[in-house]
């Protein structure tokens, strides 16, 4: 085998199926048009050990292709997977009881760790200090350093604070079940998070790797300390919402450290009231990490967040990892990328710099078009992905995108992707939200819906002014935005509470297409009568295919239960009068009201409603990486409006109907 | 470094001659020198922001050596608008004033950082903020330019 990696000579595009072959011996880049020699060593295929045909090879067959990267693609020598956790020991934070289910976590998920022999591992706690562990394979038992000079934090030992995992497991598990007791009598309440983090990239910079940091309260100690900026009065305002953006750039400082040493940093929080959300998610953002909130998290008051996080977790610390990678997006000469949304940092014009690549992330990017593209019919796109694999291996991946230019415009708009629009805008609204203000970003979401249907209207061939035409693939555009302005980022004149709001704005920012979907428009699914509907058999499973519904509280009944499938959570709502078989059979209680107010799983009752019912719902849980939690919701319970707030098409006091929407969007046109 | 090419001959009479040298005339040689340093600070935005626009450079050291010019500039041109309101040189003042109040509505209007300057890192390879900051260095330039002449002439 070997190992040319085909590049074109101007571009560095690496070659991929749409470039032209022009004879045998030469191709032409689909990206800046230049004519390229085929190497030697190009012309023989391995797969199919024949001899001078180049477009039959893996490369030029496949639109996404993997290649092992030589050295010339490595600045430094592949790096181990290091783990660092960074854990909040204040009284707030055993209060609330996360340590158990981390330490847990990491007990039942230790071996399970994406790495190789290399792999290494420390933790740092604090509160009003900062606590190190020393875990060096031949102590007896771990041992606990403090250091209580947080103005200017150091490291107490030169290394054994991050360890070898294989070597020194006994002391690394002997840690983790001795940690959530060692703090019970705490009395301390700051939480100098500042002076942890700034330690934690001491610990990480000469190697990279990722930080997990997990805090439940305002940082109140040292560097980096934040003030509580909310006003609880203004949480249904409906004019200006402030401090979207951070206080300080002591976090976006830290991030941008981080990510010059190859450091990602992720950020969990479980608080209970305003934590600056906005302030500590720079941490994340610029340094390519993701961020979790749990909301009110109390391990025993309340059970689903507390399930939520073991099962985020799980798959947080099981998950697929690249270290100290790049991405470069390029495209075709004629076009130019503008702006990039996710988490990373921008490097240069088309070079982001991701600390850790993960599955779960998403990103988006704007392009604009530069010069007449008259000429040419097809443009290409390709991302390539230069990233250390947690088993040390330098790899390339690459994906090309080519799309067909036209030239009328009824063609593009019968070409629009909706969802891909929907959540691009999604984005920019995030961005004008924080650089402007909330509402010039949700007049500009309703603009682009007018601004789109009114040029449609005035391409289509009837002129009849007074209807709202829109085409086949953007006819629920309008329907799409609605729920946009009325979820949790954007809207306006419904108590929202900022950390809620600013941790919905990263989510936009940072999730994957499918899920954000099923955050802005959640499928709703009549779950009472699922013996009587249609079926597909998956895996030797029957599963129940009930249609979806509008989200309008028009469609829900009292005598009906009803699935909602939030992406992260699903609800169960139970009508007053729904049927006691459904109840007894399914939730596995005699009437409604025995069912308790705070369910969170169906019991596996025989009788085949109930089957049927549990396969569907682990079906919709299988489709997606991250395990949902579930909660099941009676009418009279005071989280229905959790439930309700989802019902887009509805009239609320400070929002419109989906109908009211319509007419709006109509009028202006006509304008 | 200083541009060269500065006259070394003031506009107004020489010192001991008959008539006065004026304070206004020494506002305007004074101006003049330091226009000459601001047509400096123009070019070198210029210049770094086209290295970044061509990935010479890593915006968080670019950014790092900008933001400190950023403050002096602003201070350079306020200081010879004080001078010109004590000079009286009021056509001069207003020419100058639009520029006073663009700079502190720039600096106003700056994202939130803890030391002077306005370009954060991680804004500014943003296509937008780019051709902005670029447009803005050229603006700059064109009317450093022709206020050095307008010291050195008028």
């Amino acid at each position: 085998t070997n190992h040319t990696i085909v590049r074109c000579r101007s571009c560095r595009t690496y070659i991929n199926p749409f470039v032209s072959f022009i004879d045998q011996r030469r191709w032409k880049c689909n990206l800046c048009y230049r004519v390229n020699d085929v190497p030697e060593e190009f012309m023989y295929n391995p797969l199919t050990r024949s001899y001078g045909e180049p477009h039959k090879r893996p490369e030029v067959q496949n639109s996404t292709v993997e290649f092992i990267a030589s050295s010339d693609y490595m600045l430094r020598p592949p790096q181990p997977a290091v783990y660092l956790f960074v854990l909040d020991v204040s009284h707030n934070a055993v209060e609330a009881g996360y340590l158990t289910i981390v330490c847990q976590s990491l007990l039942e998920n230790l071996d399970k760790l994406p790495g190789d022999s290399r792999t290494r591992i420390g933790f740092i706690t604090f509160d009003s200090t900062v606590q190190f562990y020393n875990l060096q394979e031949g102590l007896s038992q771990p041992q606990m350093l403090i250091v209580s000079d947080i103005d200017d934090i150091f490291l107490p030992t030169p290394d054994s604070l991050l360890v070898n995992l294989h070597e020194s497991k006994e002391l690394i598990k002997d840690l983790l079940n001795a940690l959530p007791n060692m703090f019970t009598n705490t009395r301390e309440t700051h939480s100098a998070l500042g002076p942890a983090l700034q330690a934690a990239f001491k610990l990480m910079s000469p190697t990279g790797g990722r930080i997990s940091v997990f805090q439940t309260q305002l940082p109140s100690l040292g560097a980096g300390l934040l003030h509580s900026r909310e006003d609880p009065n203004q949480r249904s305002s409906t004019k200006v919402v402030q401090h979207l953006g951070p206080a300080t750039d002591f976090y976006k400082k830290l991030a941008l450290d981080c990510s010059g040493q190859q450091t990602a940093v992720d950020l969990f929080l479980l608080s209970s009231q305003y934590s600056d959300l906005a302030s500590l998610a720079c941490m994340s953002k610029y340094s390519a990490g993701c961020i979790y909130y749990y909301p009110s998290f109390h391990r025993s008051h309340n059970p689903a967040q507390a399930e939520k996080l073991q099962k985020d977790l799980k798959r947080y610390l099981t998950r697929k990892i690249g270290f100290e990678a790049v991405m470069r997006i390029r495209c075709t000469k004629g076009l130019s990328i503008h702006t990039f949304h996710g988490n990373f940092f921008v490097r240069s014009t088309d070079l982001l710099s991701l600390a850790n690549v993960n599955p779960d992330a998403g990103f988006a990017v704007q392009m604009s078009i530069e010069e007449s593209l008259t000429d040419t019919s097809l443009v290409c796109f390709q991302t390539a992905l230069l990233y250390t694999s947690s088993k040390g291996e330098r790899r390339i991946r690459v994906h090309t995108l080519c799309l067909p230019v036209v030239s009328s415009l009824a063609d593009v708009y019968a070409g629009a992707d909706v969802q891909a629009v929907v959540c691009l805008l999604a984005n920019m609204a995030v961005d004008r939200s924080v650089s402007s203000s909330l509402s010039d970003a949700r007049d500009a979401l309703v603009n682009a819906v007018v601004d789109s249907l009114a040029a449609y209207m005035s391409t289509a061939s009837n002129l009849q002014q007074s209807m709202l035409i829109a085409p086949n693939s953007l006819k629920l555009f309008p329907l799409y935005i609605l729920a946009l302005l009325k979820q949790k980022a954007f809207r306006t004149g419904t108590s929202t509470r900022l950390d809620d709001r600013v941790y919905a704005m990263c989510q936009m920012k940072s999730q994957p297409l499918v899920h954000l979907m099923k955050m802005i428009h959640p499928n709703l699914y009549r779950i009472d009568k699922l013996i009587d509907e249609s079926t597909i058999h998956v895996n030797d499973r029957v599963v129940p295919q009930p249609p979806l519904q509008k989200l309008s509280a028009e469609k829900l009944t009292r005598e009906g239960a009803f699935l909602m499938d939030c992406g992260s959570i699903f609800y169960i709502w139970i009508g007053k009068n729904c049927s006691n078989n459904f109840i007894k059979d399914v939730l596995g209680y005699p009437n409604y009201a025995s069912v308790p107010q705070k369910m969170t799983q169906l019991p596996e009752v025989d009788a085949l409603s109930s089957e049927r019912t549990r396969s569907f719902i682990s079906w919709l849980r299988d489709s997606r990486p991250l395990s949902p939690v579930l909660q099941v919701i009676k009418d009279e319970n005071p989280a229905k409006t959790d439930f309700f707030q989802h019902l887009i098409e509805d009239r609320t006091e400070a929002a419109f109907s989906y109908y009211e929407f319509l007419l709006n969007i109509q009028q202006q046109i006509c304008k | 470094m200083i541009a060269p090419g500065i006259p070394r001959a003031a506009p107004g009479p020489p010192g001991p001659a008959a008539m006065a040298f004026t304070f206004a005339a020494f506002c305007y040689m004074l101006a003049l020198l330091l226009t000459a340093a601001l047509i400096f600070f123009a070019i070198w935005h210029i210049i770094a922001f086209d290295e970044l626009k061509t990935d010479y450079k890593n915006p968080i050291d670019q950014c790092n050596t900008l933001n400190p010019l950023v403050l002096p500039e602003y201070l350079i041109h306020a200081f010879f608008c004080v001078m010109f309101l004590c000079a009286a040189e009021w056509l001069t003042l207003g020419l100058n004033m639009p520029l006073l109040a663009y700079h502190i509505w720039r600096y106003m209007s700056r994202p939130v950082m803890s030391g002077p300057g306005l370009y954060d890192p991680t804004t500014i390879m943003n296509a937008d903020i780019l051709a902005y900051c670029q447009k803005e260095g050229w603006c700059k330039l064109a009317f450093y330019l022709l206020s050095f002449f307008y010291y050195l002439y008028g």
